[in-house]
């Protein structure tokens, strides 16, 4: 118990109540997100909808027993119990995503949009106070903007991680975590919120231009739709990190801000 | 395992919060709480939209070779049906509510008035677009002609439709706009689509568009306009018939 290691405060109060409130509201847009997406499972790109030919949809065949897929560039794959037909109340039922993944669990268009947009109001207003006190504070540039000698050591950094020999328990995020980190915060998030608002008639009234920058409205869904992919890809990698380099300190760390550098293997 | 555990008590929490979040939309204080995203939304836009802001219009080549009809395509009221059987010669919009001059007016009185013509797209709130042509009245015209009183706030519109899908409970579809979108620029009851007369799919004879809003803002079959302070004593009291189902009646998200 000699070397216990030492602890810093590596997470300030805003910085933490930020993330805690993004989790909760990254969820529930994420499920209402599907119920919406379920009432008409289609993605295109361009302006308008080609409802012969989406450039994907997820669907089902009618038969019996009735069967779910997935559509891609007019490629059929099956998807039963998922995608397309799954159970709902102990029934096979043709949804888009399963009940399970969906706020609300039946299908109820109206319900899942109060949701989704009071929740996008408040994950806005999370990340409004969050950059104005990451930049204000510096907290911003210090964390998250690596330093040229970092991004000299990105290739080691790389190896590093593709070797699963993570840094663990340095007070500094890495130059892979920090480059992660920004393209999430200033480049997936911002632009998740611009394509939504770009599905937005009002909106667009207001700013022709936005959904022109995605290519049109239909594109921007399919934009909204890929970046929510890519969070969801990103929350999986981020706990499986959490994970793999010291669930109680990092849990610890996010919740109290204190942090001990050089932590122990968990496993030994 | 210790991880494990950790894990499956995450998603036991996660799965007892969501269970709470049924219980909560259907609550009152949730119901307040989810109305406060719309409310959020309807007061940002009024800031942000002023009246010279259209909706973008688009060039012939721009008009969807397939425009999705929705909700009633076909009518089945009698009075309706009496109307398409004879082509709708006796159909006659009456204007009335709050106004000076309640009015009646036939079809081809509102072809002889001066029209305006646009190519939009119209947005689904089920999330697809499809891009159409329309011909129609300013619905400013007709407000102008009946003198709004000064306590008229909405305009709401009467349908000849009953939707019925089994799902909901049956009612005749109605709508309302308040005088912001009443008044704007392209605000038209089109009789005309894509060049031609309003098909019975898309509403025939008349429709109205608000293109700044989402699809369902744009009631079909039009019988009446009737202009009010206040959404009190019209069926479900919010103002449309999705509206009493539980959408927002600011449509513009």
């Amino acid at each position: 118990m000699s070397n216990v290691a030492p602890l810093v405060f590596r997470h300030p109060l805003p910085i933490r109540l930020a993330h805690w409130l993004n989790v909760v509201a990254l969820t529930i847009l994420l499920m209402s997100g599907l119920q919406i997406f379920n009432a008409h499972p289609a993605l295109d790109i361009g302006a308008t909808s080609n409802f012969e030919h989406p450039l994907a949809a997820i669907g089902a065949t009618g038969e019996t027993p009735d069967r779910g897929y997935v559509e891609v560039l007019g490629h059929r794959f099956g998807a039963t119990g998922l995608l397309g037909v799954s159970r709902f109340g102990g029934q096979p039922t043709e949804r888009g995503f399963p009940a399970w993944i969906t706020l609300p669990a039946e299908q109820d268009l109206a319900t899942g949009r109060r949701w989704h947009f009071l929740f996008a109001w408040i994950f806005f207003a999370n990340g409004l106070v969050y950059l104005a006190y990451g930049l204000s504070s510096g907290q911003l540039r210090r964390r998250l903007v690596p330093g040229v000698s970092e991004l000299g050591h990105i290739g080691a950094s790389i190896r590093q991680h593709l070797t699963l020999h993570f840094p663990k328990g340095e007070a500094r995020y890495n130059v892979l975590q920090k480059l992660t980190y920004l393209v999430v915060v200033l480049g997936l998030l911002p632009l998740q919120i611009l394509a939504g608002l770009a599905m937005s008639p009002g909106f667009d009234a207001f700013a022709p231009w936005l959904p022109e920058a995605f290519g049109g409205r239909q594109s921007a869904r399919t934009v909204h739709f890929v970046i929510a992919a890519l969070l969801v890809l990103f929350v999986f990698v981020h706990v499986a990190m959490v994970l793999l380099t010291g669930p109680i300190n990092q849990l610890r760390g996010m919740i109290t801000g204190w942090f001990a550098v050089r932590a122990e293997r968990e496993e030994t | 395992m210790r991880r494990i555990a950790i894990d499956r008590r995450g998603f036991l929490l996660g799965a007892l919060a969501l269970g709470g979040c049924s219980r909560v939309a259907s609550s009152r204080v949730g119901q307040t709480s989810l109305q406060a995203g719309e409310d959020a939304t309807h007061f940002v836009q009024r800031l942000l939209l002023r009246p010279q802001n259209l909706a973008r219009e688009y060039s012939a080549s721009a008009v969807s070779a397939i425009f999705k009809p929705n909700g009633s395509t076909d009518p089945q009221d009698a009075t309706y049906k009496a109307l398409v059987a004879d082509q709708f010669a006796a159909y006659r919009l009456k204007v009335g509510g709050l106004v000076e001059h309640p009015f009646e007016i036939s079809l081809d009185e509102l072809r002889a008035l001066p029209a305006r013509t646009q190519i939009t797209r119209h947005d689904c709130v089920e999330g697809w677009s499809c891009i159409g042509q329309w011909t129609g009245v300013p619905l400013r015209a007709l407000l102008e002609r009946a003198q709004i009183k000064p306590q008229a706030r909405y305009v709401v519109f009467r349908c000849f439709d009953t939707m019925d899908d089994g799902s909901l409970t049956p009612a005749r579809y109605y709508e309302s706009v308040d005088l912001v979108d009443a008044f704007h620029a392209q605000t038209i009851l089109a009789y005309a689509m894509n060049g031609a007369p309003l098909p019975v799919a898309h509403g025939a004879p008349l429709r109205l568009r608000v293109e700044r809003q989402l699809g369902y803002k744009m009631p079909k079959y039009l019988s009446s306009l009737e202009v009010v302070d206040s959404f009190a004593g019209i069926d479900g009291g919010r103002g449309g018939y999705w509206e009493d189902n539980g959408y927002d009646w600011y449509a513009g998200l």
